[in-house]
């Protein structure tokens, strides 16, 4: 047994996976689908005394159309029901394209996008749509939960602005204007790593015009974040620039997967790469 | 020391009642209580692939879930595919376009190979690649496996 011993609860309600974080004054934590814990478990990086499962609370896992166009996810839906979703495929084709590249099958049956979320990778996909999307992450805490803009959500690697006590109950992604185009793209050693860097983007056109786009950053920075100066550069003067201003939006690392000058160029090959299909395939 | 956990888990179809420590892993459940060492352990973090199984009919990381979380559920085994003297249609593939060398990665290869097969329409051997790509092999370099999955994929579509 690699793990150090630890206390499990299992939870069937989201009152009782609450309650059982709040009865434990900050000690315990969230077992979703276990795809990035189990791992540090094993390792021992964490080491946590009690594990609150929230895998047998029913109906978490629904996806489900909202009247605005978009989508509301329950945080239990696993990426292979994302990734084979014809509701995602239909809304959010870019997150559909952003599921193929998460890991592999077998984590994709078992991972769940609310501890994608909550473990806050900057390279993953999902954190990265969650930002592109605009998502609303919706909570739960014993004293009452609340909606966080992705955009305020990530605050650094494997750190978000949640609570040791609350923990994600869905995920809702505003409705797309008609029309949308969108690209994504990421570079990995491997089918189905994480990204040394990738780029997504949505844009609307009118005739031969850009009126508003997102792009958002993967790998980037400690966070995904969007590349504002990048959208403001499209606008202005077209996608060449909007790489190049990509290129200075981010801020990567150095690791043995890629230089810090390597990542700044993927940025600018990548956004000129999802810029280009997203603009092909906007109605205009 | 933490409380034991009663569980009654399905494995190939046959019922087994246990106590468990909840940080017993499912790979360690089924290697050393039920002495089902087919699955194999590997880098007993969710890299390699040796140790896929089916649970409910989904592969996963066995490495990566506990025994407690397996309660109730039904689990296949790679010796739920076929024994020496009656091999499955996978295992087979395997033999016959020697998919195998010193055979450490092929459990969980095979039951990657079952989900794929289910789940997957296959179409191309690149799919068959990014289906694989989630298990690690250090001896074939993968054409064979690669050529086992297209011809059990093959077999499936032609009935």
């Amino acid at each position: 047994m690699k793990p150090a011993p630890f206390d499990y609860v299992r939870a069937s309600t989201v009152d009782e996976a609450v309650a059982a974080l709040a009865a434990s004054n900050g000690e315990a934590k969230v077992l979703a689908g276990g795809q990035s814990l189990v791992p540090m478990l094993n390792f021992r990086i964490v080491d946590t005394p009690i594990f609150v499962d929230i895998n047998g609370i029913q109906g978490l896992d629904r996806i489900e159309e909202t009247t605005d166009g978009g989508l509301r996810i329950g945080a239990l839906a696993r990426h292979f029901a994302l990734e084979t979703s014809d509701l995602v495929k239909d809304r959010f084709p870019v997150l559909h394209e952003a599921m193929k590249h998460v890991a592999h099958l077998a984590i994709r049956n078992r991972g769940t996008i609310g501890g994608s979320l909550s473990h806050a990778d900057p390279a993953a996909e999902l954190p990265t749509m969650a930002v592109l999307l605009d998502a609303k992450i919706i909570t739960a805490r014993a004293s009452g939960g609340r909606e966080i803009a992705a955009a305020d959500f990530f605050v650094a690697p494997l750190t978000t602005t949640l609570e040791p006590d609350e923990i994600i109950v869905a995920v809702e992604l505003p409705g797309l204007a008609p029309g949308t185009g969108w690209g994504f793209e990421e570079f990995a050693q491997r089918r189905g790593d994480f990204a040394v860097a990738g780029v997504s983007a949505i844009v609307s056109m009118d005739g031969q015009s850009v009126t508003e786009s997102r792009i958002a950053l993967m790998g980037l920075h400690d966070t995904p974040v969007r590349a504002h100066a990048a959208e403001a550069a499209l606008l202005d003067d077209g996608i060449d620039a909007a790489a190049a201003a990509a290129r200075l939006d981010a801020e990567p690392m150095n690791d043995l997967h890629g230089s810090a000058d390597y990542r700044r160029h993927l940025a600018e090959v990548l956004t000129r790469r999802v810029l280009t299909a997203a603009m092909e395939r906007a109605a205009r | 020391m933490t409380a034991k956990i009663s569980i009654t888990v399905s494995v190939n179809g046959e019922n087994h009642a246990a106590e468990v420590e909840p940080r017993l892993l499912l790979a360690d459940f089924l290697r050393e209580n039920l002495d089902l060492t087919g699955t194999h352990v590997g880098c007993e973090h969710g890299i390699c692939g040796a140790c896929t199984v089916l649970m409910n009919g989904d592969s996963v990381r066995s490495c990566l879930t506990f025994a407690v979380q397996a309660d109730g559920t039904k689990i296949e085994t790679v010796e739920s595919l076929g024994d020496i003297d009656a091999l499955g249609p996978l295992q087979e593939a395997f033999r016959e376009k020697h998919a195998l060398q010193c055979g450490f990665c092929t459990p969980g290869m095979l039951m990657t190979a079952t989900d794929m097969l289910r789940k997957y329409r296959l179409e191309t051997d690149d799919d068959i690649r990014d289906g694989l790509s989630g298990n690690i092999c250090r001896c074939t370099g993968y054409q064979n496996i690669v050529a086992a999955v297209r011809s059990a994929a093959d077999k499936r579509d032609a009935k």
